[in-house]
């Protein structure tokens, strides 16, 4: 059985989907897997409950933003201005979650990150400019709106000043003890296999926002919105072939303006996280590129919720590594990029690519000498660790993937002639 | 008939330009009226008349945005987004800084040498992206903002190998370059010491070179070919993949060139207080300038004008000075949207008089709808 069935996936080009088995399979693989790199290189960090947490803290406005980015061009519209909605999303979240609450401040993220969506709907929708044209401006004016509106927002405040809010108060979080504390000793056993299943468990039940469960429902409703109601599937034929669409009575004007609406809202919300969540205060220069990342793992989860969940994981994971356990934990990481590229490079070979094969390969070997010859990476390298990770990722699936047909193509109302 | 026709062709081109700055002056207007402040004063000294110094200003800022904004219009015309320039020009400065620190040339050779490392580092990050573009299908607006952050990492990290230790300061910086391999500038005023970057010359060669380029020989026919129709340029026997991982390359040369002024005229040396953000100022200019080497002139002259009027906004009426990035902003959205909105206009009008002209009334109808 199939985890998701709909028309696009009869395109030959998508790649063959995983069962349920399959899927289960791969993850104790990699479970196992971790859990020997963990004791091989001793660097205890790589999977504990510590990292696991800040992990799903530092996966959620990554996928946010791949979900904005999911929702746009699913209807046919590419949304770079992405990293703008959530920087108004973080000033939204700043303004209102200190002068009001907090939760009207998750309400003010979503509404200035879809206000932003609502520019790049008019210029991209209605006057059929240049997707990136727009997405480039609305980065460029959500910027420069901050920093002026933060400035006139927070001077003066205590604890306040030109460019970060005062400390917002914290949206409610749980820890359910009776699970938790049981786990944290199991997971000081450092066992192989059992302390790292603790570890997962442990992250799961301790110290958890509220905001982070609705953030991971949302993934599931986007899901089950686009793929398993007839407004989804209008939705996404209006990404796939707009014409179409229209002859069958689709309002696609409508639908393409509603979906980048939402796109910013889902931005909003992810610069929102960041300030509440993450930090609680807003920052300027906060989002730091994660809209732009988000949009990378929207295209490594192959324009799926799922796999675009997986590639912000990914994304937190490098980035968690780097802030938590600095050079060692990533030093700790090279050797299984490495011993995963030799393995990569022996099934090209043996599915006859002479020249990918022996490149991949000799890309591990030298990094896996790298491991070997070191202690440790400099300080100001492992910065380049999430980025590294993105570039190298899609390097090596992006053939496998298939974005929508009309996706970043402009539509005129009356083109299906 | 065809005088009036080519009139309201002039006319319409004109129109929209300032279409979008009246729309980005009342925009911005709107944001100082809701914030509360000074309407009035803001405008008063944006649109004052500069100082001498001023001039002088904006002439070196406005070369440095030229190159960066040609680098990325190279890239346009071949419907490449180069979103890297940020990256290429800072790994290229500081490869420059280094090659000229050393001084294993004599003078202006060693300038020379600098430049030429610059360039190549330049194109080499951009290859890289060019490359993956071509062989793994990676788009290249993604792994050229990857490989800005990287570069960022990259530089900090190479700075600190290289920097010169010097005590008593925190600036970390490289060995400076040598006073014979500098590039002086010249007055523009006799009544202030500033003077403007030699190296604005460097900014018009490459602006003609790559009017030429383009316009003037196969190559750019070529590139010009591609960019409008991929498939059209491939019937036509054009190595797509080639032209690709060219133009990017020819990008990123480009680029390595922005910090070069900055380099030999101001600063003598690559450090962490270095000009950063170029790049992206390069993006909305050559939008601006809708790609054309007189455009993103004016469109840099315009920017670095902005910059310089905005700057004593924070002294004089208390309004921070990031008002005028909301102005910049929105003047590349309205340009666009302006343009689309004449040229939707203009085919009606042109509809309409083939209508005309010919009595037909049922393409009269057509144009209507």
């Amino acid at each position: 059985m199939s985890v998701v069935t709909d028309a696009v996936a009869a395109v030959p080009a998508a790649a063959k989907k995983l069962s349920y088995g399959w899927i289960m399979i791969w993850l104790a693989v990699g479970l196992v897997l971790f859990s020997a790199l963990r004791i091989v290189t001793g660097a205890d960090d790589l999977d504990s409950s510590g990292t696991l947490r800040a992990t799903l803290v530092a996966a959620i406005p990554i996928g946010l933003a791949g979900l904005g980015g999911l929702w746009a061009e699913r209807a046919g519209i590419v949304n770079i201005g992405l990293e703008g909605m959530m920087i108004l999303g973080t000033f939204g979240a700043g303004f209102f979650g200190y002068f009001v609450d907090p939760w009207v401040g998750v309400l003010g993220a979503i509404a200035l990150g879809a206000i932003g969506g609502l520019i790049h709907a008019v210029a991209t929708v209605t006057f059929g400019v240049d997707h990136i044209v727009s997405g480039v401006a609305i980065n460029i004016i959500s910027l420069g709106a901050v920093q002026y509106l933060a400035a006139l927002a927070f001077t003066g405040e205590p604890g306040g000043g030109q460019t970060q809010s005062p400390t917002i108060k914290s949206l409610p979080s749980f820890t359910l003890g009776f699970l938790s504390d049981p786990l944290s000793d199991l997971e000081q056993k450092h066992w192989f296999v059992v302390s790292d299943l603790a570890a997962i468990a442990r992250a799961l039940v301790t110290n958890l926002s509220v905001l982070t469960i609705l953030c991971l429902l949302l993934f599931v409703l986007t899901w089950w919105s686009l793929w398993r109601t007839s407004f989804g599937l209008r939705l996404r034929s209006c990404g796939e072939s707009p014409a179409a669409a229209e002859s069958l009575g689709v309002n696609v004007i409508r639908y393409k303006f509603t979906a980048v609406v939402i796109s910013g809202g889902f931005a909003g919300l992810a610069g929102g996280f960041l300030a509440l969540v993450a930090s609680s205060t807003f920052r300027d220069g906060q989002t730091g590129g994660r809209g732009y990342i988000g949009l990378a793992a929207m295209i490594f989860g192959n324009w799926r919720p799922g796999g675009l969940l997986a590639g912000a994981g990914l994304f937190g994971y490098t980035d968690t590594l780097r802030l938590r356990g600095g050079g060692e934990t990533i030093h700790g990481l090279l050797l299984l990029v490495a011993v995963g590229l030799i393995l990569m490079a022996i099934w090209q070979l043996r599915k006859g690519r002479r020249v990918a094969g022996p490149v991949t390969g000799a890309i591990g070997v030298v990094i896996g000498l790298w491991y070997f010859f070191s202690d440790s990476i400099p300080e100001d390298l492992t910065g380049m660790t999430p980025y590294v990770t993105t570039l190298l990722v899609l390097a090596l699936a992006s053939q496998r993937l298939r974005m929508p047909a009309a996706d970043g193509k402009p539509y005129r109302k009356g083109s299906a002639g | 008939m065809m005088k009036s026709a080519q009139k309201t062709k002039i006319l319409l081109a004109i129109g929209a330009p300032v279409l979008a700055l009246v729309a980005a002056f009342l925009i911005t207007s709107l944001v100082l009226i809701l914030a509360g402040d000074d309407v009035g004063g803001v405008w008063g000294q944006i649109l004052s008349l500069p100082s001498d110094r001023g001039y002088v200003n904006i002439i070196n800022s406005a070369t440095v945005y030229y190159l960066s904004a040609v680098a990325v219009a190279i890239g346009f015309r071949m419907n490449l987004f180069n979103i890297g320039v940020d990256g290429q020009y800072r790994v290229a400065a500081f490869a420059a800084a280094v090659v000229a620190g050393e001084g294993w040339l004599p003078g202006y050779f060693n300038t020379a040498l600098a430049m030429l490392a610059a360039v190549l580092v330049g194109a080499a990050w951009a290859g890289i992206a060019g490359l993956l573009r071509v062989t793994r299908g990676v788009s290249e607006v993604i792994s050229t903002i990857m490989l800005n952050a990287i570069a960022t990492a990259l530089v900090a990290y190479l700075l600190r190998k290289a920097a010169v230790k010097d005590t008593g300061s925190n600036i970390t910086a490289t060995k400076e370059v040598p006073e014979g391999s500098r590039v002086g500038g010249f007055k523009l005023f006799d009544s202030v010491p500033a003077t403007v970057y030699g190296l604005v010359f460097l900014a018009v060669a490459v602006g003609f070179t790559y009017w030429f380029v383009i316009n003037k020989t196969t190559f750019g026919f070529d590139l010009r070919a591609t960019g409008s129709s991929e498939t059209a340029a491939v019937a036509s026997g054009i190595n797509v993949k080639k032209m690709v991982v060219i133009s990017m390359l020819l990008s990123g040369g480009a680029a390595g060139l922005v910090g070069m002024p900055l380099l030999f005229g101001n600063d003598y040396a690559y450090g962490s207080t270095f000009q950063s953000g170029l790049g992206f100022a390069g993006i909305a200019i050559a939008l601006l300038g809708r790609n054309h080497p007189v455009g993103i002139a004016l469109g840099a002259l315009l920017f670095a004008f902005l910059d310089e009027q905005s700057n004593p906004l924070q002294i004089l009426l208390d309004v921070s000075p990031d008002i005028v990035k909301i102005t910049q902003g929105t003047i590349v959205l309205t340009v666009v949207i302006a343009y689309e909105v004449v040229r939707r206009y203009g085919l009606r009008l042109e509809q309409h008089r083939v209508a005309s002209a010919l009595g037909d009334e049922t393409t009269l109808k057509g144009a209507k709808a």
